[in-house]
């Protein structure tokens, strides 16, 4: 265990975090035969709500109209109810550890409305791109890559290698 | 009990959702315990001066990869009962590009940025409402984008496959390769300049 000595608050080991990540994610696929993921929620949760105000928009929809419209639920998903377990899990560590705090955090040399900023649009592309690639970091690349899926991998390679290349571009950002 | 225990029929499918939220919770504490809930933690990768997602991702995938085929090996998990993400190799490069320029400006991935949230970081609730105008937006405009979305299918291709290769050898590699990045990251680490965080 590290302690943070800037806030106080604790980390795991990241090999003891990635070998319970993994072990979680195992427990995943043999209880309920599929991996983790989180952007599968959010999709849902767009879909639930287009239909509630433009039901008919759905239905003529190609992309919608899989995931919603007729007698389809699509806030009763397994995702939807995992991302709540996430938001309940991540909460509890955060009490454990020392890290329940409201704030902004960003690199001393922005603004946090430059951060904010950069984090709507981050979270836009980032959902954007989910969409195409069927899947994000945890739905495409983590869970496909424990049945080795190829997709899984090529998915991983694609983000973290544009990421190296992107994080320098927006540099001044973070360091 | 032979897994997966939901989809083989040995427990009653309306436990799915039950266990969903507990996984989730696993999930959830796994990611914010690492230390996920800090963007300027999970961007540290790319800058060199804290490897905490390269070593918690490939140490889970390993753990999982390996888990998973030793349990098909005990006769523990019907390996084709599992869900496989098919392969659609034009979107999942394209997508993937995406995702990577959203990751290096925004400072997360969508499942770190819930847990960021759920702990109060206001960047991490702002990138997770920024993904839901994403989706929209794409959602939207899918007629523009649908030949992309379904080009270069392959199915549920495993990429052991590719090299031919079983999927036991393969895994073996992946951890020795995995063992080799853990060493270089220490190693990088150690030459890059502090940044306080």
């Amino acid at each position: 265990m590290k302690k943070n000595k800037y806030d106080g608050s604790f980390y795991l080991n990241p090999y003891l975090g990635g070998v319970i990540l993994g072990t979680v994610l195992l427990l995943s696929f043999y209880i309920s035969g599929r991996g983790l993921g989180a952007s599968g929620a959010v999709k849902n949760s767009v879909a639930a709500t287009v239909n509630a105000i433009a039901p008919t928009h759905v239905e003529q929809s190609a992309y919608y109209s899989q995931f919603a419209g007729g007698d389809k639920k699509p806030m009763n998903n397994w995702l939807v109810y995992e991302v709540l377990g996430a938001l309940a899990g991540a909460f509890l560590s955060g009490i454990i550890f020392n890290r329940l705090k409201l704030k902004v955090e960003h690199s001393p040399k922005i603004t946090s409305r430059r951060r904010l900023i950069f984090a709507l649009l981050g979270g836009l592309i980032f959902g954007f791109g989910s969409q195409l690639a069927k899947g994000c970091t945890s739905g495409a690349a983590l869970s496909g890559m424990a049945v080795l899926s190829l997709g899984g991998y090529i998915t991983m390679i694609a983000i973290f290698g544009t990421a190296f290349v992107a994080a320098w571009i927006f540099r001044k950002n973070w360091i | 009990m032979i897994g997966p225990i939901i989809s083989s029929g040995l427990v009653s499918s309306a436990w799915d959702n039950v266990f969903a939220v507990f996984l989730g919770m696993g999930f959830g504490f796994a990611l914010e315990s690492s230390g996920f809930s800090s963007s300027r933690k999970i961007i540290g990768t790319f800058f060199g001066y804290d490897f905490v997602v390269v070593k918690v991702f490939f140490t889970a995938a390993i753990v999982a990869s390996l888990g998973l085929l030793y349990l098909s090996y005990m006769g523990l998990v019907d390996y084709s009962l599992l869900y496989i993400q098919p392969t659609f190799i034009t979107s999942a490069i394209v997508g993937g590009i995406i995702m990577g320029i959203g990751f290096a400006m925004g400072g997360f991935c969508p499942g770190t940025s819930v847990c960021a949230a759920a702990v109060g970081r206001i960047d991490g609730l702002v990138f997770f409402g920024g993904m839901f105008i994403g989706v929209f937006l794409f959602s939207e405009a899918f007629p523009l984008f649908e030949n992309m979305y379904y080009s270069g299918s392959l199915g549920p291709k495993m990429i052991n496959s590719v090299f031919g290769i079983s999927p036991e050898l393969f895994t073996f590699l992946l951890v020795l390769m995995a063992i080799g990045m853990f060493y270089g990251a220490g190693w990088v680490q150690g030459k890059v300049k502090k940044i306080d965080y």
